[in-house]
């Protein structure tokens, strides 16, 4: 079976077991993306907060989701990456993200970006399988969203 | 947990190993030197090698743009044309070719209807405004709908300021016909409805909603394009004003569809696409258009498709609709027990096999239907996964989206065992084998 190189125990981890999920207050920012071709959903929630030399730092990111395997465990898994980074800082992992989504499964790019993404690399192999790309990639669209917003309405200090 | 159900002794209707050797792709492999097995028809058919062979002679020996051209290469290819109309008219019933208009597919030709609708209330001839729809009018759709069945209607209420009204659902995927006195009446224009649904596999009744629809003076569009590639249609037995249907889903190539009108309604109706071909007079000041089906036809048409189309028709005549149609009950029944015998997996849609179709959606508790169609490719099992196109259906029946196995021709009972055993398989790789509750009973 070819199945195990996309479905990576850490995903399905992640699946089953989400990291950061539900809604939660205080948040400046909500969005719902939906993936039109196959109905999975996803509502975000930012909360931003200044730090000290004055970056916006994504303080929670609060979600429900709905959808596979793969999208649900995206979401989680970029939860962990991104809590706790200023907004500058989770955009350039998103598009380390979007770089292993379209290595085609190329090892050598994500063994690159094991730093940065952490268990997110577990991902590399969905970059195989053109029609789920876009499973993995909605909850960092999402995301990209909601912190656009989220900094609009703080001011954009970031 | 073992397979019970097993295969219906007896042959099926149609000799399945001789009609496979018929389609090319049938004999290749995918991932990884797997068999392939098609289930996904419902989306778009695979092709015998008669259509095949059928487009490439044209090309190869009589290309020519059809209706214009002095030569005899456009003589050719301009027959041809008109007997694939002919062809497609017989098939479905009607030997009046001008009532058989070639578009891109079904999506297209609901289009046309609709935008005509539309045209018509500004149209400045007198004969082309008597269907016009207006602000005040009703346009009447079911909640079983493909989207190509609801949205243009949508958008014809959001031009003309008309409303659209609906059909609902009984919980087991039946049309509920209880309001049709009212939701169909004075003010309906016209009602369109799927003949067959493509995720439900439901046939409904037409005969109620076209009396109906009689009473009230409305039109009635069908939406053909999950039944006539599967049973026998007749559109003097339908008794309907439009029929929609797609070439690619009758094993006809993809780019072709047919918008079946009755001579009089098209006759009433004003262009949709306007240009070459279509006209009749054209000046400076203003043109006048051709008889249907050509005042529908703007530009050079899909010349090759339409003849590919052709053959697919004869070769669905060949084997006989009546057997097609029966063909394909044999192999729902038997899906419909093999399914349905797995622990934690649910039919979405009628599960017996009155009024039905070949489309069979399900869900299996605990993996989402991306996650099963996913493992089903692993093993050369191709099906659907998603909201089909109908998302008010899925959204009706409580699920994000279902898994989707569809029928043909070449479809065999050992297609169905490979679909029970991968969903099987798929319950064991995400670990959810729910408990068999049937067995906890004794």
């Amino acid at each position: 079976m070819q199945l195990e190189s996309m479905y990576q125990e850490i995903i399905l981890d992640h699946y089953r077991n989400p990291h950061g999920r539900g809604l939660r207050e205080p948040f400046e920012a909500e969005v719902h993306h939906v993936n039109p071709t196959c109905g999975d959903e996803v509502t975000l929630r930012v909360h931003l907060e200044t730090d000290a030399a004055g970056e916006s730092i994504l303080s929670d990111i609060s979600y429900e989701g709905m959808g596979c395997s793969i999208s649900q465990a995206s979401i989680s898994a970029m939860y962990d990456l991104v809590i706790g980074r200023s907004v500058p800082e989770a955009l350039e992992t998103g598009e380390h993200f979007m770089t292993l989504m379209q290595s085609k499964g190329d090892a050598s790019v994500a063994e690159k970006l094991e730093d940065e993404l952490e268990d997110a690399v577990a991902f590399a192999g969905v970059s195989k399988y053109p029609a789920r790309i876009k499973c993995a990639l909605m909850s960092w669209m999402a995301l990209k969203d909601a912190s656009a917003r989220a900094l609009s309405v703080t001011g954009g200090l970031s | 947990m073992t397979a019970t159900v097993s295969r219906p002794v007896g042959t099926l209707p149609l000799d399945v190993e001789t009609i496979r050797a018929d389609f090319p792709i049938l004999s290749r492999t995918v991932r990884n030197g797997k068999k392939l097995v098609y289930l996904d028809s419902g989306a778009t058919a695979q092709k015998p090698r008669a259509v095949l062979d059928a487009e490439r002679d044209f090309y190869e020996n009589h290309n020519a743009a059809v209706h214009r051209g002095a030569h005899q290469l456009a003589e050719e290819a301009t027959d041809l044309y008109e007997e694939a109309r002919r062809k497609v008219g017989r098939f479905i019933g009607t030997d009046d070719e001008r009532e058989i208009v070639f578009t891109r597919n079904t999506t297209e030709a609901i289009n046309l209807v609709a935008y005509a609708l539309s045209n018509a209330a500004t149209a400045k001839e007198e004969a082309f405004r008597r269907y016009a729809v207006r602000q005040g009018d009703e346009i009447v759709v079911t909640e079983m709908e493909h989207h190509a069945n609801l949205v243009p209607w949508q958008q014809l209420c959001e031009r003309t300021g008309a409303t659209l009204r609906w059909l609902g659902l009984t919980d087991d995927g039946r049309l509920d016909l209880a309001d049709l006195g009212t939701v169909i009446n004075e003010r309906t224009k016209l009602v369109a409805v799927t003949h067959q649904s493509n995720i439900l596999g439901t046939i409904n009744p037409l005969e109620p909603i076209v009396a109906r629809a009689r009473e009230v003076g409305a039109l009635v569009l069908v939406d053909g394009a999950q039944s006539v590639p599967h049973q026998p249609v007749d559109v003097a037995e339908l008794g309907v004003d439009f029929l929609a249907f797609s070439g690619h889903k009758m094993l006809g190539p993809s780019g072709i569809g047919v918008l079946w009108g009755r001579y009089d309604v098209l006759d009433a109706l004003p262009p949709f696409l306007t240009g070459g071909s279509m006209i009749e007079v054209v000046r400076m000041e203003g043109s006048t258009f051709a008889a249907p089906p050509q005042r529908f036809e703007a530009g050079v048409p899909m010349t090759a498709q339409a003849i590919g189309l052709g053959a697919a028709v004869d070769y669905l005549s060949a084997l006989g609709m009546d057997k097609v149609e029966e063909h394909e009950l044999a192999i729902t029944a038997y899906a419909l027990e093999k399914l349905q015998e797995i622990p934690g997996v649910t039919v979405i849609g009628p599960v017996d096999t009155v009024a039905r179709g070949g489309a069979v959606s399900f869900t299996v508790e605990g993996i989402h239907p991306h996650d099963v169609g996913q493992v089903l490719d692993d093993l050369g099992i191709a099906v659907r996964v998603g909201h089909h196109c109908a998302w008010p259906v899925v959204r009706r029946y409580g699920v994000p989206a279902t898994t989707r196995a569809t029928f043909y021709v070449h479809t065999g009972y050992d297609d169905i065992d490979a679909l029970a055993d991968g969903i099987r398989e798929a319950q064991r790789f995400f670990g959810v084998v729910p408990r068999d509750e049937s067995r906890e009973v004794s």
